[in-house]
């Protein structure tokens, strides 16, 4: 069985500029949704208190409201979590005394108003340890790109560094617009999530960049558009493969992982997706924009006949 | 050239055997446990106890399967949760006939079902996090302010008794802020002061400030001193905690410094949250009072009418003792407390060390009551116990206190940690709780196994049906990956959580990557007409630095949320990384060893099962070439 029977190179390249236009789009939407609805944070970053609570038959939200109502809370939201009985009720931040409280609080209004809710999990984060995680996780951020980057610079030359790291850096960007236009919540392991899926992405453009500098060295009298579709045409087959691999096991995760890990499978589903086409079209097509060209890559006639694959490393 | 040496074919096997022993225990499940431990410092639980845990079953007719005592307590095996809960009532009537001041901890705990053997080689199950196993996380701050300004209060007022006795005439003393302003009429009487106070502490920095009438000297804690009396309060703040979750009965407490000023409890197992605040949040101190022992007054207070300022308490012995309600000093005025030897009897005892406000008021005290007994009481939810009450023989100066006497060298050692432990050095606060329900705990371990087990299913489904024999080949190398990581996992004791049993999956997810490659890259080979023997090769050496790269650039953003991270990332981090490292191994060395195997001895190789080969020919690579 073979799913890819490419029998010429596909010509990406000549479609570069559509491709970096709808990457442009869909990132200038990601940054519109960014800026204008923001993310929805988790209690984990904006401190709070976050109580899961589960009834035996069908809970009703609104016993559950005015039991929080009438005592004295407010700016509570009540929801639904994963299924009709279970209730996720979030709080805003107090007073720091009053706040580790809350949790029993909510027990005691529900026990009154509204009977029968057993007690899940309670999470409670102050505001100090709130803005910890949040500087810690931009921190993260910051460092993978950083050795990521240097990564590259030492493995190619700065053209594939800087593009890799431009097309994964708009991949993060998608997936945070994602969660910004659904307001789905973002939440530490959401993060985690990205980071992942930053690293093993980044290894996709290696893949295709490894091929390029390969064929660069083989094959003479090729253009450089010619070159970058034959290095993407013939690796084609191991990246869809290897994705799709990875992403039936998130699609496990997001099937079977329940809501807890629900958010984390779709950040990782999202960046799977567009980590493909952005290592491939967009990574590529600025490599080329850039100005990459033989010459980069052998400084003496003589050593392209002899040593055309003694970097060894490409697929 | 498909051949491994030898050594390389045990290494792998010795590998895979290792990984299956350590993976085991987690296919035994937990059984049904009750464990004792002590209460109290003062009580040691040995042999002894283990024998009245036997008896105490065998007197309930309960039938136990296994008793240990470890460095933690007495566990006792029960094949199930009805004889557990049975089992628990009866040691707890045995071990705390009294049960408003229980000197045991009799808790409900699981232990691993695996044989003896295993245990015994520290194979041990995975640690589960408190989000799969259910209970509370605490994360406490320490007030480091509040320790200083304490420290500043009992600083100025050791300083205001100082001077005085040593006919220092100042203009007043207080503490403003963080620092201690003391103000003089004239230059000669600073100097005097200045000299004096740096004799007396090396705790503080000194400053002359102000002119003319209005002079002043400003102290303030140097940072030395005060990174110790930082170090100090926290140590002292886990001591006292760690005393006062005993009482809760939780198996496994976790209690740990986390950061400068931050301490992590864990109480696995616990729901009712509002008693472990409760508990955690409780204020202890010590008191030294004086003993009343006037003919006759005992007896009267035993029958039930005590002389009027008067009350009884019980001594560490069980001996009744009346003791005044004055108190003399508090445990405000302890600085230390630390064990050793009496230097002249060298008999065991506690030596205790007290600021200068209470050395002086110690030494008044004892001066004024030769021959009589003082009583050294802790004071815990309003509940007091006599730790101990010796009998003053001289006046005592200088702050140094010996207590001796009638002591074993351990106890001296448990009444020193008693007396260090009693009180918070610090108040705290609670700035991060999670509350986890048993139901939601079992329930995230069969998400998380369902979520790798089908995933895993799926993607062995269809690596077979595309590469045949080499997805066979994947798979098994896969298999092996997991095996090596949970053993691993089960090994270092890492604590599992959801997130980290997500990073199981993922990365498992993520490592077919790395055989992906390799399949696709000798499938290459044969499609450019190489023997079949020589694609394998190529196929191998070519693959490793792609896959490497792969590896390390997910390995930068792996530890970057090692270090980072906090909490549910740091489980998904610790995991991460460990996968990425049995991956390489698994994916490159395993499969390899097991392709070898297969196709390594056939000197005519003519075909291999990696599925249908397609041959293009004519790409524009091949047409220019």
């Amino acid at each position: 069985m073979e799913f890819f029977r490419i029998k010429k190179d596909i010509p990406f390249m000549r479609h570069a500029l559509k491709f970096n236009i709808i990457s442009l789009l869909t990132f200038l939407a990601a940054v519109v949704f960014l800026a204008t609805q923001g993310l929805h944070l988790s209690v984990e970053f904006t401190g709070g208190t976050l109580i899961e609570v589960s009834y035996p038959q069908a809970a009703e939200l609104e016993k559950v409201r005015g039991a929080l109502g009438k005592n004295g809370f407010s700016d509570y939201s009540v929801q639904n979590f994963g299924s009709s009985r279970d209730v996720l009720i979030r709080l805003p931040l107090k007073d720091a005394g009053a706040s580790a409280q809350q949790g029993e609080q909510v027990m005691q209004a529900l026990a009154a108003e509204a009977p029968g809710a057993e007690l899940r999990r309670v999470e409670f984060v102050g505001p100090q340890v709130g803005k910890e995680l949040a500087e810690n996780g931009a921190m993260a951020l910051l460092v993978v790109i950083v050795g990521i980057m240097i990564y590259l610079a030492f493995r190619f030359e700065w053209r594939f560094s800087v593009s890799a790291i431009i097309a994964n850096l708009h991949d993060v960007i998608i997936i945070l617009g994602f969660f910004a236009a659904f307001q789905w919540e973002f939440s530490l392991s959401v993060l985690a999530a990205i980071l992942a899926v930053l690293g093993y992405s980044v290894n996709e453009s290696v893949v295709v960049f490894d091929r390029v500098r390969e064929t660069f060295k083989k094959a003479r009298g090729l253009t450089t558009p010619e070159v970058l579709d034959h290095a993407i045409t013939s690796t084609i087959s191991r990246t869809i493969i290897t994705h799709g691999s990875t992403q039936i096991m998130v699609l496990s995760m997001l099937i079977f992982g329940g809501e807890t890990l629900y958010y984390f499978s779709l950040a990782l589903t999202i960046g799977i997706c567009f980590g493909i086409y952005s290592s491939v079209l967009v990574a590529s097509p600025l490599v080329m924009w850039l100005g990459v060209s033989r010459e980069q890559f052998i400084p003496k006639q003589k050593k392209v006949i002899e040593g055309a694959t003694e970097d060894g490393a490409c697929v | 050239m498909n051949r491994y040496p030898l050594w390389k074919y045990i290494t792998v096997a010795i590998a895979l055997v290792f990984g299956f022993i350590y993976t085991l225990p987690n296919f035994f499940g937990e059984s049904p446990a009750v464990q004792v431990s002590s209460a109290k410092v003062t009580l040691k639980v040995d042999a002894n106890t283990q024998a009245r845990v036997e008896d105490a079953l065998k007197s309930a007719g309960i039938t136990h399967q296994g008793i240990v005592l470890d460095s933690v307590g007495v566990k006792a095996r029960f094949k199930d949760t009805d004889t557990q809960l049975k089992a628990k009532d009866a040691i707890e009537r045995t071990f705390n006939p009294d049960s408003r001041d229980p000197q045991y901890v009799v808790a409900l705990n699981l232990l691993s079902a695996s044989p003896q053997w295993l245990t015994a080689m520290n194979a041990l199950p995975m640690y589960l996090g408190l989000d799969l196993r259910g209970g509370v996380h605490f994360l406490l701050q320490v007030d480091m302010k509040g320790a200083l300004t304490k420290r500043l209060d009992s600083q100025s007022a050791d300083l205001r008794s100082m001077l005085r006795d040593k006919n220092i005439r100042h203009a007043g003393i207080g503490r403003e802020g963080d620092r201690i302003v003391v103000r003089f009429r004239d230059a000669d009487t600073r100097n005097q002061a200045r000299n004096a106070i740096s004799d007396s502490t090396t705790d503080l920095a000194l400053a002359d400030l102000g002119d003319g009438s209005d002079l002043k000297l400003v102290a303030t804690l140097k940072p030395e001193a005060e990174k110790k009396i930082g170090e100090f309060a926290i140590k002292q703040n886990i001591t006292t905690l760690h005393n006062r979750i005993n009482e809760l009965g939780v198996a496994e407490p976790v209690i740990q410094q986390q950061g400068a000023d931050r301490i992590v409890v864990q109480l696995p197992g616990v729901q009712d949250t509002a008693k472990a605040k409760d508990i955690l949040g409780r204020t202890a101190t010590l008191e030294i009072r004086m003993v009343d022992d006037g003919p006759g007054a005992l007896e009267a207070a035993i029958a039930g009418n005590a002389p009027f300022g008067t009350e009884v308490y019980t001594e560490r012995g069980g001996q009744p003792l009346l003791v005044k309600k004055q108190v003399v000093l508090t445990g405000d005025r302890l600085t230390d407390a630390q064990p050793g030897f009496d230097s002249q009897t060298q008999e065991p005892a506690v030596h205790l060390t007290l600021d200068s406000a209470g050395a002086r008021i110690f030494k008044d005290i004892t001066r004024d009551n030769v021959g009589k007994r003082m009583a050294i009481l802790l004071i815990e939810k309003g509940k007091g116990e006599v730790v101990t009450a010796p009998v003053i023989r001289t006046e005592i100066g200088g702050g140094r206190v010996q207590i001796s006497g009638r002591m074993s060298s351990m106890e001296a050692a448990d009444t020193a940690l008693l007396l260090r432990a009693g009180s918070l050095a610090a108040p705290m606060d609670i700035v991060e709780e999670r509350t986890i329900g048993p139901s939601l705990g079992a329930e995230n371990i069969q998400k998380g196994f369902h979520s790798t087990l089908w995933g895993f299913v799926a993607i062995a489904v269809f690596m077979i049906a595309y590469y045949q024999m080499f997805g066979v080949v994947s798979v098994v190398a896969l298999a092996s990956n997991l095996l090596l990581l949970v053993a691993l996992l089960s090994l270092l004791q890492a604590t599992l959580t959801l997130p980290g049993i997500a990073a199981i999956a993922l990365t498992l997810g993520m490592a077919i990557d790395a055989n992906v490659l390799i399949n696709e890259r000798v499938r290459e080979e044969l499609r450019n007409g190489m023997p079949p023997q020589a694609a394998i090769s190529e196929g191998y050496e070519r693959a490793f630095s792609t896959i490497l790269d792969s590896n390390i650039t997910t390995l930068i953003a792996g530890l970057a949320l090692l270090i980072f991270g906090s909490g549910p990332v740091r489980g998904f981090a610790v995991v991460h990384c460990l996968g990425i490292l049995t991956s390489i191994f698994s994916s490159v060395v395993v499969s390899r060893a097991i392709v070898n195997l297969i196709y390594g001895r056939q000197k005519k190789l003519l075909k291999v099962a990696i599925g249908n080969v397609w041959k293009p020919g004519n790409t524009a690579v091949d047409r220019k070439n």
